[in-house]
């Protein structure tokens, strides 16, 4: 018995609509499997990671509130992977946003700054996101360096910079040495939606974003030739479309949302610098954008999904003591489902009784 | 001991990791497979390397242990890339990232554990040789088998027929299949070699480096894996090379921080990420007469029947 694909006259629409959800189905599977192996009673388990975080409106909002920053980095992401610009940094984007969105509220900090601090610290948030962003771009475009490789270093190095900068020239002098700015003023903080809640005002810019990027791919002549570049670059030479225009462009796009993702999370539910702020929101947003097919309203869904399975990984870690890496093993085998299902859009998967070994002639 | 001395022993040891997993990669891609889960097989081979290691006493246990998970994860891959064709960047970032979940699951149970770590070779009278003696016969085994693994795998590619065939499927994957050659499954072998060298790189650094598991503890040593076969031109000689450049930078500014020339410690430990962004930014950049890379580097194979 052998695999063999055969690829589809045409890309099959159905298939393009509910690949995702046989990839979730394998996905839940797979980890009932795993949960079994560890010991623990798929179901009870299941239920603790996927139904019980819709069960109360507390949960719902931490939801809301996790899916914030992942939509919000994937709607960029998704600009650079459908023009086929990989940048997988956009971890260390986030981070140089929050890190120039809070060098306002540290300056600003005990004085009697107005409400206008707040719009100016997500507005360096992104201007900082998407000048870090440019950096690969830019090597890529001009020199020809891997802009998978180069994104993916600045990870790092922007970790140690936001580390640096904590535990030295903006840690909080009353902060018993702990490695942390001060409390951002009220001026300084993203405001809160529901009295007493979590949600907050971060969620509302995520929607605009969602709604922006499905107008610009959808009814722009950027978002026409984003398009093209990535599904057919050959076409698009002809057409005179400026490839390197586009990359420069995605990223710096993906770079200013992930920035401001990272000053909205410093600025609204930490309320300070730290190190840690993000759980690896710009590397789970990655399968946020293929899971949501590269399409905003997608995304939008994925992202809620993947910011359930963070909740329900923490409530499943409190209640029956598995440990948080399952959450990372679930969202990798996620990833390759999701990868594996999309073939189908393209091919047909059909199983051959034996391998047929006429043109072996040569050999 | 010299500080000079001390210096190259540790630069030995810390480019072992990186000469192990490129010369894996760099098989790996003369096949025309871009293989982006090198971190994530490190890491899983680390954390596998750590438990067969802790649980048997034995390194060399400890060691296959960490090929073999390797190889698990690059077969994972193999079924996606090759059987399914599924884009190969996307497939290696979903192997990163499902590697750091399956080692933090397997490792977290060995945190705070100790092993002894792999025996230097002693050879009364040559190790005993001042300087060059601990330095060429005062060596673990893995620093011999990194150097044995990429002299062997440069012969096979330049010297052997079989090389010679896994190269052309990497540059031309419908003229071998043409030609009647199983493109997919000289892949598969390729894939599997990187996955073995990947696992048993990540496996070195609790086994031989430091004598215990931390989760992450590869800290990207798998991406610059990636970055020094670019470097390499996809050549064997220029690998070592750059391997040991690599682990230069990365001790110098560990000695440069003990100093303490008054630089922040995170500014030099940044410092090997940003020497691998510059040095692919002046490689790409010399090399404006086109590629060196393997023609098919990255593209999907489908067989037609």
């Amino acid at each position: 018995m052998q695999l063999v694909l055969e690829k589809r006259a045409e890309r099959s629409n159905t298939i393009a609509l509910v690949s995702p959800l046989i990839a979730i189905g394998l996905t839940i599977a797979t980890m009932s499997v795993l949960f079994a192996i560890l010991g623990k009673n798929p179901i009870v388990a299941l239920g603790v990671y996927f139904i019980d975080p819709l069960a109360d409106s507390y949960s719902l909002q931490e939801i809301a509130v996790k899916a914030t920053p992942l939509v919000m980095i994937a709607i960029g992401l998704s600009f650079c992977y459908l023009a086929n610009a990989w940048n997988i940094g956009a971890e260390g984007q986030f981070l140089i946003g929050a890190v120039a969105g809070s060098w306002l509220a540290v300056k600003t900090h005990g004085t009697d700054a107005g409400l206008w601090v707040l719009p100016a610290m997500l507005l360096l948030g992104a201007i900082g996101g998407a000048l870090y962003a440019l950096i690969p771009a830019i090597c890529k475009v001009r020199f020809g360096a891997s802009e998978i490789l180069t994104s993916l270093m600045l990870v790092y190095v922007a970790d140690l910079l936001l580390d640096y900068l904590v535990r030295g020239p903006w840690r909080d002098p009353k902060g018993f040495n702990f490695p942390t700015t001060a409390e951002f003023d009220p001026v300084a903080t993203v405001p809160i939606l529901i009295e007493g809640g979590r949600l907050h005002l971060g969620a509302v810019i995520t929607l605009l974003v969602v709604v922006a990027g499905a107008v610009l791919l959808g009814k722009t002549i950027m978002g026409f030739e984003i398009r093209v570049v990535g599904a057919a670059p050959r076409a698009a030479r002809f057409g005179g479309f400026n490839s390197n225009r586009l990359i420069l462009l995605t990223f710096a796009i993906s770079g200013a949302l992930a920035g401001m993702a990272g000053i909205i999370e410093v600025a609204g539910p930490i309320g300070h610098l730290q190190p840690g702020i993000s759980p690896g929101y710009g590397f789970t947003a990655i399968i946020v954008a293929f899971l949501g097919r590269l399409n905003p309203a997608g995304i939008l869904i994925a992202g809620l999904f993947l910011a359930l399975t963070f909740i329900g990984g923490e409530q499943a870690q409190i209640a029956m003591k598995i440990p948080l890496d399952v959450t990372k093993v679930f969202q990798g085998i996620l990833l390759f489902y999701v990868l594996a299902c999309d073939s189908l859009i393209l091919y047909r998967f059909r199983l051959v009784s034996s391998s047929p070994k006429v043109s072996r002639g040569v050999a | 001991m010299g500080l000079l001395e001390a210096i190259i022993l540790a630069v030995l040891a810390a480019s072992t990791p990186l000469l192990l997993a490129a010369t894996g990669e760099l098989v790996t891609e003369r096949a025309g497979v871009l293989n982006l889960g090198v971190e994530g097989m490190m890491i899983v081979g680390a954390a596998c390397g750590f438990a067969g290691a802790w649980l048997t006493g034995s390194v060399i246990v400890g060691a296959i242990c960490g090929m073999l998970a390797g190889v698990v994860l690059s077969l994972v891959f193999a079924l996606m890339t090759l059987a399914l064709a599924v884009n190969q960047v996307a497939a290696g970032l979903a192997l990163t990232i499902l590697g750091t979940g399956v080692s933090g699951l397997i490792g977290s149970r060995f945190v705070g554990e100790k092993i002894t770590t792999a025996p230097k070779l002693y050879i009364p009278g040559l190790t005993d040789i001042p300087f060059a003696g601990r330095i060429l016969f005062g060596q673990d085994a893995f620093v011999y088998l990194s150097l044995a693994l990429i002299i062997g795998a440069s012969w096979f590619l330049y010297r052997t027929r079989g090389g010679l065939i896994l190269r052309a499927v990497g540059d031309n994957h419908a003229s071998a299949h043409a030609l009647g050659y199983p493109v997919l499954r000289i892949r598969m072998f390729a894939v599997m070699f990187g996955g073995a060298c990947a696992g048993l790189a990540g496996a070195y650094l609790p086994l031989a480096y430091t004598p215990f598991f931390i989760p992450g503890m590869t800290a990207g040593r798998g991406w610059i894996a990636l970055a020094l076969v670019v470097f390499s031109s996809w050549l064997p000689g220029r690998l070592v090379i750059g391997a040991y450049l690599f682990g230069a930078v990365t001790i110098l500014q560990l000695h440069a921080q003990g100093a303490g020339l008054g630089i922040p410690s995170q500014f030099m430990t940044a410092l090997p990420y940003l020497a691998t962004v510059i040095v692919l930014v002046l490689i790409s950049r010399a090399r404006t007469g086109g590629s060196t890379a393997p023609a098919a580097l990255g593209t999907v194979f489908v067989p037609d029947r």
